[in-house]
């Protein structure tokens, strides 16, 4: 569904994305792992055309999104830190952002309800915690139906029960054949979701495995340990 | 697009340095004139303030408005828009409320003790001079990633174009003072609309009189049919050249 070919991105000196390809298909959970500043943002900001690539493209759907727009339609996503308009209210956000996308599929506001930003509909987006804007990115990802989502640090900043609301959305979402794209750091959070992982550092793509091939290569039960054993092998 | 238009006016609207702005207009308009009992001098304080305030305002205000608006741009480039229709809403957002602000302030009360042609002239003025110092704003913008030097730039640029411009202006005409320099001095105009603006409305007042040789060779040129459209389209080009300039590096730009 979405292609990487030879994607590569310089900011400055510091290389973002090296030569990085990946396929990424319908159903898959795919988990983006990989150190600070190792390049999964700016991945992410690739796809949606927020960043364009050097050297490189990138297909969705078997279309080259550079220069395009339309292919945003099926994409939900959540930002790592989520920056609206301050003077705006939860209400007014939403309202705009349905009004802007204009979508003809049934809104899916099952977040809006679980997160009960109904009582919150008033409050401007300035005097908002951490946790609650992730609810809000949340829940507009989530809001358009979209074909893949793509969520950069999901559960960072949620409570306990807000972050397992979550889990069960995205498992939701995932087996009625959406493509899902997580990055985390923490892993214990991916366990149960993720069907694929893509390791990067440094700006390049280590490997795109599947887990179960990565816990038997590794021999750990636990993507978390699983992980800790990959970067120790790389760091030796 | 309109959408997007709808929501930055009121964004915009919503922030009270524009009515603050209108006001301030409004003010000084009405002490001009009042203040004033002959009406060709306060029209010439008018005209200064004008030509100060509007490119101040204009280009400060919509810089940090764009800086500001970053997240909401970041928002919108995530969503299926095309990143032309969402810099130009800005664009239009800010070009509509602020040349709002600049004819409900500055244009009516001009009108109220002005009803000629002269007025009317000086409302266009304003009016263009607001289109085309937010497009100077939002070039500067686009430009520099960082904020405190992004409106650095734009207040030095306001200080080349209402200062520092008559003085290299003086500068060249005493250097070149043997040789005739009238028209080369039309074509010098043209590259800032501040002046391009003041010489516009003064050959309309009975002052141009006291501007000597030059002013008479300006009078001659800008009197005629092809001085007004060759001065409406320098000011057309001051439109165009920074919003699509500005478009285009808007386009590839990392968020």
């Amino acid at each position: 569904m979405i292609i990487a070919n030879n994607v590569s991105k310089q900011f400055g000196k510091l290389k973002a994305l090296d030569n990085v390809s990946a396929t990424c298909n319908r159903g898959e959970c795919i988990a983006l792992i990989g150190p600070n500043g190792s390049g999964k943002t700016t991945l992410i900001k690739s796809i949606l055309g927020m960043v364009v690539p050097d050297s490189g493209f990138i297909t969705f759907q078997g279309k080259n999104i550079l220069h395009n727009w339309a292919y945003r339609e099926d994409i939900g996503y959540m930002p790592q830190t989520g920056r609206y308009p301050e003077n705006m209210t939860i209400g007014q956000v939403l309202k705009m952002m349905k009004d802007i996308r204009a979508s003809k599929k049934i809104l899916d506001e099952e977040l809006v309800e679980k997160f009960e930003l109904g009582s919150l509909l008033h409050k401007r987006m300035r005097t908002l915690s951490g946790g609650t804007r992730q609810k809000v990115s949340a829940a507009l990802a989530f809001l358009f139906d979209p074909a893949v989502l793509i969520l950069d640090e999901p559960t960072a900043g949620l409570d306990p029960v807000a972050s397992e609301v979550l889990k069960e959305k995205i498992v939701k979402e995932k087996e009625s054949g959406k493509l899902v794209m997580i990055t985390s750091h923490v892993l214990s959070d991916l366990d149960d979701l993720v069907t694929q992982v893509i390791f990067m550092q440094d700006g390049r793509l280590q490997f795109l495995k599947n887990i179960e091939d990565l816990k038997a290569d590794t021999g750990e039960e636990k993507l978390a340990k699983a992980i800790a054993r990959v970067m120790l092998k790389s760091n030796r | 697009m309109k959408k997007i238009i709808k929501y930055v006016t009121g964004d915009i609207l919503r922030n009270k340095i524009v009515l603050v702005y209108t006001a301030i207009l409004f003010i000084a308009t009405m002490s001009v004139f009042s203040l004033e009992d002959n009406a060709s001098k306060g029209l010439l304080s008018f005209l200064n303030i004008v030509l100060l305030i509007v490119p101040l305002v204009c280009m400060i205000f919509s810089t940090i408005y764009v800086y500001n608006s970053s997240e909401f741009i970041e928002l919108l480039v995530s969503q299926p828009l095309q990143r032309k229709t969402i810099w130009l809403s800005l664009y239009t957002g800010l070009v509509a409320s602020l040349s709002f602000a600049f004819i409900i302030g500055a244009a009516i009360p001009l009108l109220v003790y002005q009803p000629n042609l002269l007025g009317l002239m000086l409302c266009l003025v304003g009016v263009f001079l607001s289109i085309i110092f937010v497009g100077i704003a939002m070039l500067a913008a686009v430009k520099t990633r960082d904020k405190a030097k992004g409106i650095g730039v734009v207040i030095l640029l306001w200080l080349y174009f209402s200062l520092l411009f008559d003085g290299l202006v003086l500068l060249l005409l005493f250097q070149f003072a043997d040789y005739p320099m009238e028209k080369p001095m039309i074509a010098i105009s043209a590259l800032n609309p501040i002046d391009l603006g003041r010489i516009l409305i003064m050959l309309q007042m009975d002052i141009a009189a006291m501007l000597g040789y030059t002013g008479a060779v300006f009078k001659q040129f800008f009197g005629s049919a092809p001085g007004i459209a060759f001065a409406s389209a320098v000011l057309l080009l001051w439109i165009a050249i920074p919003i699509y300039w500005s478009l285009k590096k808007f386009r590839s730009k990392d968020l």
